[in-house]
Formats: C-alpha cells, structure tokens, sequence
C-alpha cells in the first residue's frame, strides 16, 4: 500500500518535478511530520537509556504511531469522504515522523555490538509483534464501529 | 536546551517526512509492484546515514538535530507495519514475513556498514 507521489498521473509514470495540486498535500506531510518529530525527539530527551537498557522511547513512540496509523488508515479509507490532507497530515506526517526504523535498527546494532543478544531478541520480537498487533486493533476497531452504525 | 533547537527538531522532522514520502513515491511507481518497495527503500537508506552518524562520534544537539530529528523522520516504523499488516490480510503472506525479515536484516547490516564508514571518516 504504498502512496506513490505521482499516483494522480495520467501517464503512471514516476516524476520527480511536483506537480502544483500535491503543494497542499507536500504542506500537510511537512505540519504532521514536524509535530510527529517533536514529540518523538522529545521523548528521546527526557528518557536517555544506555545501549543495553531497553529502549523505551523508540518502542513507545513506534507502537502508538502504528496503532494511530492504523485508526486513520482505516477510518479515512474506509469510512470518511475522500479529503485532499487528512492522510498526509495524520498518516503520512504525524505517524511516519512519530515512528522511526533507522533509530530502532541502530539500537539492535549497539545490543549485538554489547553481546545483548536476549535483549536484541527481546527488542526485535516485542516490537514486530506489538506493532502488528497495534495495526490489526486499530483496523478492527474502527471497522467495529462502522459495521453497528 | 533552548526554543530555537526544538524549532529546527520541528522544521528538519518536517523536511525528512516530506523526503520519505517523495523517496518512497518515486521507488513505488517505478517498481510498480503489489510489495512495498519504497517503504524498504527509504528504511535501509535511513539506516545506513544514522549507522554513519553513529559512528562519527557527533555532538549532542547534533546527534539530536541530523539524527533524531532528519533521519529519525525520514525512516518509518508504522507504514512499515501498516503494510506488513495489510499484506496479510490479503493472504499474501510470504510478502508479508519478507517484508519484516528482509527489512529487519537489511535494516540491521545497513546501519553496521554506516557505522563501518563512519568511524572510519
């Protein structure tokens, strides 16, 4: 399910110049993913951990964006009319920039060079897990709600 | 830690989601396949430049501001997952376990060879 930039192309083909209708689409991703990103680095700030604590603000942040991802996802593709910001605004923007792979990836790598590997494991597994099960809540939460209206 | 530090966490978060979103579009339209190859793209390429910075020794506010806030927001756990889930709804399961397998090895050697090139910058 990715959403290609150029979706609305005529052609299909990827472009790189951006067209003038994406500009408000470009401007939601920016405002969601700079709220998304404060609140992430905030949370990094306030709870520093060593490479072989368990890295609770990366796994707390990935696990809330990927339960809200989930609800939005759903809930606008699903339920809501079609709306030209919601999505890049609260999915793309909020989630992406709440979320992060490359920090949880640097984390394992600092576990294994620790020789963490219960931990590494550990971190690995709970967060697929948590983060699956958070998208298959969310989804069958708001799909709940719709089938009783 | 002052105001002006969190406006540029904001204003760079922002400029790495806009990034993740016109990576992952181009890769998308050009692989043009039922697999979420931009995603992938985006996530081993964020892995490999916070590995690098990783191991460049960098200071706090810039670890904060190049890694945290630009590669931190470029990469993405929940569309990671999103799509890994709704892989597996459609029954495509074997996308879906190589979707997190592949992401994770990847992932993990990506921000090793970063950190092998950084602490050798």
């Amino acid at each position: 399910m990715p959403y290609p930039a150029g979706a609305s192309s005529p052609s299909g083909r990827a472009r790189v110049v951006l067209p003038r209708r994406d500009r408000r689409e470009i401007a939601a991703i920016f405002a969601g993913g700079a709220l998304g990103t404060a609140a992430r680095a905030g949370l990094a700030e306030a709870f520093p951990h060593s490479a072989t604590q368990w890295p609770w603000p990366t796994f707390t942040v990935n696990i809330v964006a990927a339960f809200l991802l989930g609800y939005f996802v759903t809930r606008l593709q699903e339920r809501l009319p079609l709306s030209s910001y919601r999505r890049p605004l609260l999915g793309t923007g909020l989630c992406g920039g709440l979320s992060t792979f490359s920090t949880m990836q640097v984390e394992i790598l600092k576990m294994l060079s620790a020789h963490a590997w219960g931990l590494a494991a550990g971190y690995i597994a709970a967060s697929v897990v948590a983060g699956y099960a958070a998208i298959h809540l969310a989804t069958a939460l708001v799909r709940r709600v719709r089938v009783r209206r | 830690m002052n105001v002006l530090i969190w406006v540029a966490v904001a204003l760079i978060g922002g400029a790495g989601s806009v990034a993740r979103f016109l990576l992952d579009g181009v890769v998308s339209a050009a692989a043009e396949r039922d697999f979420p190859f931009g995603t992938m793209a985006v996530n081993i390429s964020g892995a490999v430049i916070l590995g690098l910075l990783s191991g460049l020794a960098l200071g706090h506010t810039e670890a904060l501001l190049a890694g945290t806030a630009a590669v931190g927001s470029y990469t993405t756990f929940s569309t990671w997952m999103l799509e890994t889930q709704r892989l597996a709804e459609e029954r495509q399961y074997r996308k879906a376990i190589a979707n997190v397998v592949v992401s994770l090895v990847l992932g993990v050697a990506a921000a090793a060879l970063g950190q092998l090139i950084g602490t050798h910058l």
